[in-house]
Parts: C-alpha cells; structure tokens; sequence
C-alpha cells in the first residue's frame, strides 16, 4: 500500500471513532465601521510602528513626491511594471522631467538578468491591491506584469496605496475581495520592511528584503 | 499498512539522549549564561504579548482557534484529499510520507532529478524533526539555512532551542565570536552590522540554490494554497527565486477554508512574538504561470505523518494536533525558561514538546519529559488554540507507568517508568484510605512512630526538606478541639 493510502486509511480507521466539527463563529473579528480616514490613520499608525513609511499624497502629486523621496535616498535605478498604469506614468514623466532615476522595466523573465536585479536595482515600485488598517498591511497579488521579486530583492519598496481600497481587518479584506473564488500563483500581505529580531531579540531592519518599504497613499 | 510511523532512524549519530535530560538541567540551571540569556528574552515575549492582545476579546478569540483547528481535524482524512487535489490542480506536486526518513528521502529524490547540489532552506520545524540538513548533506547535497536565528544555530552545529527564536540561547557576544569565527566578520556588538553581513552571505546563496526548502504555517484545502509567516523575507527569497520549491509540513496544518487564516493568524503572531503581523504572510498557491518572469519552475509538497496518525486515534491526545507552533507555551513554561530548550534534547522543547516528542521517540525515550512540568497551567492558559497541555501532561505520566485503566495506554514506551515498588506503595496507600478505621490506625502510629520517618526520600528531598508528620493527627486535633 502506498504511504499516502496507509496514511488515509489509519486516519479514517480512527479508534476513537468519528468527530464533530464544532461551529465556527468568526464575529470576533469584527470592527466597528469605520471611515475612510480612521482607517487611513490606524493604517498609518500601525505600519509606522513598524518602520513602514507613508506618504499622503494624490493622484497629480504622486511622481513629485516619488522623485523626491529617491532623490533623498540617492537611488540611481527604480524597477518598474511594463503593462502597469503606474510603469505607464513614470515612463511617459520621464519624456520631460530629468529628477527621476533611471526606469528599469521588468518585461524578461529573471534567468536573463538575475544578477543585474540583485545587484544594480536601488528600488522598485508596485501596486497594492487594497490595505489593511488594523494591521498596517499591504496586499500584494504579483503578476505577469508586477512580477513576485519586484517587491523583494531592490533594498526600496515603493508601493501605491488608494486610500479607498484601505479595509479594516484581514478577514474584511478577504471576504470583500471574495479571495477563496480563486488565488493567484502568490498573494502577499507585506507589513513594513524586512526584520529580524534573532540576536538576542534586538529589532534590525533590512535582513533578506527591503531594507526600506515607502507607502505613497493616493487620497 | 506499516504501523511503525515512528521518528528517523537514520543517522542516529546526531540524536541527543533524551533520557539524559536530568544532567543536561543541572548543568542548565548552574550556566549563569544560560540562564540570563532565557529570562532576559522569556520576559520581553511574555510582555509583548500582553500587550499585542490589549483590546481583543482573547477568550472568544481562543475559542474561536481551538474551533478551527477541531473543525480541521474532525474532517482530516478528506481536507487532505481536498488538499492534494487542489494543489494538482494548481500544477503543484503532492508527496507522502509516513515517517521522516521516507520525506528526506522524497526530498533528496527530487533533488537527484534535477540534479541540484545546493539547497537554501526556510525556516522549517519538520525538516528539523527529519533531520533533513544532515541527511541531505550525507548524499552530497548542501543545505543552507537562510533563517538569520538557524543560520546561526546552523554555523555553531547546534539545534534551535526555541521553535520561533532558534538562536535565543545566545546572547550577541556569543553570536559575535561565531559569525567572526565562522565567516570572517570583525567582532562587534552592534546587531545592524552582524544582520547586514548574514544578508550578504546569503544573497548569493539564494541567486544559485538549485531548491529552495520551507515549512508550512497552514495549508488551505479549499483553494490549494500554502501560507507561509514570517518577517526576515528568507521565506519569500527561499519560495521565489530558486527554480524548484519543496514544501515540507505535517498532515496536521490542513484548514478547510481561506477564512480560518485570519484568525489563526492573528492568533499565532501575536502569541508568539506579540506582533500585529509579521511583515511577510506569504500565500503560495502554484509555480510560475507560462507568461510569468519569476517564481520556481516547479512546486512540490511532503506531507509528513511521523507519528501524527497516531496521536490522531485517541480523543485526548488528539488536542496536541490543534498547534499552531507559536511558542507561547514554552515563553511562559517556568521549567523552560530555567533549563532552556537544548536540555530537552528534543526537536521541540517546552510544553508543547513534552507532549508531543512521546509520540515521536516513544515514553521509554521520553520518560523524562511530562515530569518536567510543575503543572502549574501557564502553557494551557496562555495556548491560542486551548490545547489543555497541564491535563495532557498528567494523561502521559499516567501512561508512562501505565496507570490509568480508563484509557487502554496508546502511546509507544508506555509504562517504562513502572516501579513495582512504586505501585505496591500507592495501591496500600488507595487501600487504607478507603478503610477509616485503618486510615486512623495508619495516622496515629505514623504520629507515634515519627521519628522513625525517613530523612531522604529520593528525588523529592534533592531540593526539598522531607514533610514531617505532625506529632497528632487530625483527627486527635479535632477531636481535643471539641471538648
């Protein structure tokens, strides 16, 4: 018999015979509703404890904002999506303004450039697929077009946050995006930059991801 | 069907004698070093997670963990054929396997035939119960771990002494000595520096592992989807960048339902490290699509019975398969904090440990451990999935010298702490408590007879002074008291 069926069939076999599921009741989890703006705050308030750094901007001002945090960061190169509207305003900012570091855009598949991505990209921006409050959360579904180590390898994460997309917990995040209708290949929550607290519990930022996660929050 | 579905056999070298583990607390509890490095990390935990939980219903929380969790493991057998099917329907490949010689073995299998020679490993508590690192090593495959805490028990060829915090029984100095020792960094007590130089070391690990291994935080059946928890981002780097990932987990993290995550989640980080969230929860539900530019070329999971199928037959013991290996048990167990986790010579120390590794290395292995508790109920109060570990405790000190005849013993080893002297004491001690006119015979010559008592009683007078008895018994008292 094949490990799999012996393992199926001592767990059906039980000896203690068969058990009751108990009922789940997940009304713990519920918040009251709050507004738009206490949600941005918690958010805020949360991430940042966290070393998460947000900015509160809008939908003109964002790449005004972006060239001045990189500029302050000295970041000469900024990973960018192709098909992506975000890919698509910074390419054509480019056209007729020159404190923008140089666009790097993701359209090969990593085997061609793996070293370059781990060696020569200062920061890389993405799109969120809303925000959670409570935890200061970003949701992150990577796709063809954003792919999974654009948020991952660059020592900056810059991520795009509408603040009509902030929901208030994980579980109201899920259940509004209707989630268990079907998964990408990876879906992320990333809250704040990478760290470590391994020796002797003492916090450091920056160990195998981001040193630095930036949130521009288009209001 | 093999009934044996007991610990690896293999290299047994590397095991530690778990019965050794009364020497291994005296030499514990005499290491100032030791000692300071627990306390000082045990009580920053217990804190943070007091205050992680300010504002939350706790008690209906934990309920609602320790339902989800019975929920899972009353419909077990058929989540992981739900499981199996959904992840094969999302081009990920299902393994099985009933010990953990038979996983590494299906690991080291998949490596042959991609013929890769370099591993870069998550976090994993199963790999550490298959002793994986050593067995892939032993067939010439290396295996890094990318953990910063495993990395480091990894380069002072150690074994976690916590499950979350695997390098806590060092403190910076020792960590300084070793990284400079091992890889050539200057001494320093400053963490930023030694963190920076580990990401360094690493990075190039991760560009050229041909697989990357990780565990698994909670596997969901209704979508096929492995979630992964952590904060340094190894995990992320281990799952996306090599071109082949091996999941490795136990039957026993299946969930039903995407919506058992949220709780769990909330539950486990802030049990174990009082954090809101860890900065990664990373869902993995497939490899990289035809038109992706990343991601593993291909993604395999080893579902690990080792002993689990076993503790699943009995009703009581069934509770210990609700963990969610979040640690708090051991962050608040006094015992552990005391003697820290390598004293348990076993993949999981503290409570947790106590009553799982039984199953795992047998009661005869393991006698030590479910005496190592003062059952004082920290671990059970504070478990976010209400595993009632104290009760737990005491059922497998009842089986270790088979005395409870209301459960047919199940565990391996049962009764090998039996002493018949033991036995014949306390069957004359039930018996003359159930006659009165002999109880108060027993206690007026015991009272007479005082001095005759025994100065040392064995281990109970190491640390202790031996109870007198009082020169009258009760009944004499009372008896005077009334007149």
């Amino acid at each position: 018999m094949s490990s799999r069926d012996a393992i199926l069939q001592r767990l059906r076999n039980r000896t203690g015979g068969e058990l009751t599921a108990p009922e789940c009741d997940f009304s713990v989890l519920d918040r009251p509703d709050w507004s738009t703006a206490e949600r941005l705050d918690m958010f805020e308030r949360t991430i940042e404890s966290v070393h998460g750094e947000v900015h509160r901007t809008t939908e003109s001002g964002w790449i005004d904002r972006l060239a001045e945090i990189l500029q302050s960061r000295g970041a000469q190169t900024l990973l960018i999506a192709k098909e992506h509207e975000i890919g698509q305003a910074l390419r054509s900012a480019t056209k007729d303004r020159e404190d923008l570091p140089q666009l790097l855009v993701y359209d090969e598949p990593i085997e061609s450039w793996q070293e370059a991505l781990f060696n020569e990209v200062d920061a890389g921006i993405t799109s969120t697929r809303g925000g959670i409050a409570e935890t200061g959360s970003l949701i992150l579904w990577p796709t063809a077009d954003e792919p999974r180590l654009m948020s991952l390898v660059p020592p900056i994460h810059i991520a795009i946050l509408k603040a009509s997309e902030l929901y208030t917990t994980f579980h109201d995040a899920m259940q509004s995006q209707n989630w268990a209708a079907g998964m990408p290949t990876n879906a992320l929550l990333v809250s704040g930059p990478s760290k470590t607290a391994d020796i002797e519990q003492t916090l450091a930022y920056g160990v195998h991801g981001p040193k630095e996660l930036i949130v521009l929050v288009i209001e | 069907m093999s009934e044996t579905t007991h610990g690896s056999s293999h290299h047994s070298a590397h095991h530690i004698d778990v019965k050794e583990f009364h020497p291994r607390a005296r030499a514990a509890i005499h290491n100032p070093q030791v000692r300071q490095n627990f306390r000082k990390a045990m009580d920053g935990l217990m804190t943070k997670r007091k205050s992680a939980f300010e504002g939350w219903d706790l008690e209906t929380l934990r309920d609602l963990g320790a339902n989800i969790r019975m929920r899972a493991l009353a419909s077990l057998p058929d989540l992981l054929e739900q499981l199996e099917q959904k992840l094969t329907e999302n081009g990920i490949t299902v393994h099985w396997a009933t010990d953990g010689d038979e996983a590494c073995r299906i690991v080291r299998d998949i490596c042959v035939a991609r013929d890769a020679k370099t591993a870069i490993k998550g976090k994993s508590m199963v790999s550490e119960e298959m002793e994986l690192n050593h067995y892939l090593e032993e067939q010439g495959i290396e295996a890094l771990e990318s953990d910063l805490g495993e990395y480091i028990v990894q380069l002072a060829e150690e074994t976690p002494s916590h499950i979350i915090m695997p390098a806590i029984h060092k403190n910076t100095g020792e960590i300084s000595q070793l990284l400079h020792d091992k890889t050539g960094t200057d001494l320093s007590n400053d963490v930023e520096y030694l963190t920076a130089n580990a990401r360094l070391q690493l990075r190039e690990k991760f560009r050229n592992a041909d697989v990357g291994i990780s565990g698994v935080n909670f596997a969901v059946a209704e979508t096929g989807t492995l979630c992964l928890v952590e904060n340094e981002g190894n995990g992320r780097m281990t799952t996306t960048v090599p071109p082949c990932h091996i999941a490795v987990t136990g039957i026993e993290k299946v969930v039903p339902n995407l919506e058992d995550v949220t709780a769990l989640l909330a539950l486990l980080t802030r049990s174990a490290t009082g954090q809101h969230i860890t900065t990664y929860f990373n869902m993995i539900s497939g490899p990289r699509k035809a038109n992706e530019m990343d991601g593993p070329e291909e993604v395999h999971v080893v579902l690990v019975d080792n002993g689990r199928s076993t503790i699943y037959q009995d009703d009581e013991l069934l509770d210990t398969l609700r963990c969610i290996r979040c640690g708090a048990c051991m962050n608040h167990c006094p015992v552990y904090t005391r003697v820290g986790g390598h004293t348990y010579g076993t993949t999981y120390p503290g409570p947790i440990g106590k009553i799982l590794m039984p199953h795992m290395v047998g009661l005869d292995e393991g006698r030590h451990l479910p005496t190592a508790s003062s059952l004082c109920g920290a671990c059970g109060e504070v478990c976010p999935v209400k595993i009632p570990i104290p009760d737990l405790l005491v059922r497998l000190r009842q089986e270790s010298v088979d005395g409870d005849k209301l459960h047919p013993a199940k565990v391996r080893g049962h009764g090998a702490k039996r002493s018949s002297v033991e036995a014949m004491i306390w069957k004359g001690w039930s018996w003359m408590h159930a006659k009165p006119g002999l109880y108060r015979l027993g206690t007026s010559l015991g009272a007479r007879f005082r001095k005759l008592q025994p100065g040392k009683i064995g281990a109970w007078t190491q640390y202790r002074t031996a109870p007198k008895l009082a020169p009258k018994t009760l009944h004499e008292r009372m008896k005077e008291r009334g007149q």
